[in-house]
């Protein structure tokens, strides 16, 4: 299929050059990183930008580091990257995890986490565990820098606090102080590359503290402070986990469409947090399964 | 719109030309430069008939403005020659019938390359994993894996 709408094309070699082109074009410009969603919207004329600005040679785009308990990811970072990284593997466990699960390889290869929240449709396998870690969006434009904490990133479906002038140059998260254990649980129809149902992180820390986020079981990407708030203090054991649960439901919003009904997705989501809540704790204590082999489907 | 003269390594030989902004780089390759491996299927990065190596890596050819390869390195099915495993994967497809109309076998085949030149001893989790996103709806996908891993085997 051809892209018939008309554009620009520019690949800015310095940091200037693209906050001018954004302050320039605002809401007309769009950044091109993996391009996996966008040539997509170009195509079916979703997107209709009259400038098109690669990214991909803004050096203070690229890199991962962990400093200070900090890891910085930036935006040019594909998940390929972050599957690569035996540092990611073993700090941030569940964000490997997680990345594992977006699209196939031929994707991940291009596709990048920043571009994934930017895109910011409710079923984003990265960020649920944006949320656990307390990840925040690092953003430029010609009028300075921000931080957006990632609750307060997702304004809509498909929708973010992103300015039109802005670019996103990186995302940072926070390293637990604890130990903790974690896992990711995707629910789609077939193993494989599949859009989430429905996904749950739970992360546990050595404390008897917990953290739980989702997708696609409501408008946005999530923490769960209820049933975080539910859970922590104590052991894992059925009846904590009962109430964990109906906290879950109270939270959850999805909708029913072609890939699930509503009601699937509540009585799934349920599942997924008890599966993902043992998963986490049974890694905490280095009885559990290999990340990355958990799979519901 | 501005068109771009771009360069890059196509099968090996070099490749110079002009483009507009909203090339793809799949129909390029097949319009322009008549490399007719890499298929059009879905056209939105879910099938993987359209892979092609670029710097190495697969990626949707389908989801790649053809202006973004400047100066990249393109590697599709005829330039099987240019990698260790490509050949050897494409003799073992054939003589284990791994695929009957053959529309998903370029792609499948480069993902194939790709893994067995980051991992020259994958497992059957890891050979499924890499071939993840490339569909095929002929052969259930057994005799693709047993050619993937009986190459590995140099059976």
């Amino acid at each position: 299929m051809p892209i018939t709408a008309e554009f620009e094309y520019v690949k800015p070699k310095d940091m200037d050059e693209a906050l001018h082109v954004f302050s320039l074009y605002r809401e007309k410009a769009r950044a091109l990183a993996g391009g996996t969603d966008l040539i997509v919207h170009l195509k079916e004329n979703l997107a209709r930008p009259e400038v098109v600005v690669d990214i991909k040679a803004l050096e203070e785009l690229s890199g991962l580091a962990l400093k200070g308990g900090v890891l910085r990811i930036g935006a040019r970072v594909t998940f390929s990257e972050l599957i690569g990284s035996a540092r990611v593997k073993a700090k941030f466990p569940l964000l490997w995890e997680a990345s594992l699960t977006v699209a196939s390889t031929g994707v991940r290869n291009r596709a990048t986490l920043a571009g994934n929240i930017c895109s910011a449709v409710p079923s984003a396998d990265s960020a649920p565990a944006l949320a656990v870690y307390d990840a925040e969006v690092l953003t430029l434009s010609v009028k300075g820098a921000r931080r957006i904490p990632i609750g307060e990133w997702f304004t809509g479906p498909k929708k973010t606090a992103l300015l039109p002038e802005e670019i996103v140059t990186a995302v940072e998260l926070k390293l637990p102080e604890k130990k903790h254990g974690a896992c990711y649980m995707k629910l789609s129809r077939y193993e494989g590359e599949d859009l989430a149902q429905g996904g749950i992180a739970a992360l546990a820390l050595a404390d008897n503290t917990y953290r739980v986020a989702f997708c696609a079981l409501g408008p946005v990407p999530a923490r769960c402070p209820r049933t975080e708030a539910a859970l922590n203090g104590n052991k894992l054991g059925e009846k904590v986990l009962a109430k964990a649960k109906a906290a879950l439901l109270e939270e959850l919003s999805p909708i029913g469409d072609i890939r699930s009904s509503k009601e699937y997705r509540l009585h799934m989501a349920q599942i997924m947090l008890g599966r993902a809540l043992e998963s986490a704790v049974a890694r905490l204590f280095k009885k559990g399964s290999k990340y990355g082999t958990e799979n519901i489907c | 719109m501005k068109s771009h003269h771009i360069h890059f390594s196509l099968n090996g030989e070099k490749v110079s030309l002009h483009v507009e902004p909203s090339d793809v780089l799949l129909d390029v390759l097949r319009n322009k430069l008549g490399i007719k491996s890499p298929k059009v299927g879905c056209d939105r990065g879910d099938c993987g008939t359209c892979t092609v190596l670029i710097d190495g890596k697969t990626v949707r050819s389908c989801l790649a403005l053809a202006v973004e390869a400047d100066g990249a390195e393109i590697v599709t099915l005829e330039g099987a020659n240019t990698r260790k495993w490509t050949q050897k994967l494409q003799r073992k497809f054939h003589e284990k019938n791994a695929f009957q109309c053959g529309f998903c076998a370029p792609g499948v085949i480069l993902s194939a390359t790709e893994l067995l030149e980051k991992n020259s001893r994958p497992s059957s989790h890891d050979i499924k994993e890499a071939i993840a996103g490339n569909l095929c709806r002929c052969t259930g996908y057994e005799p693709i894996v047993a050619a993937i891993e009986e190459t590995v085997k140099g059976k």
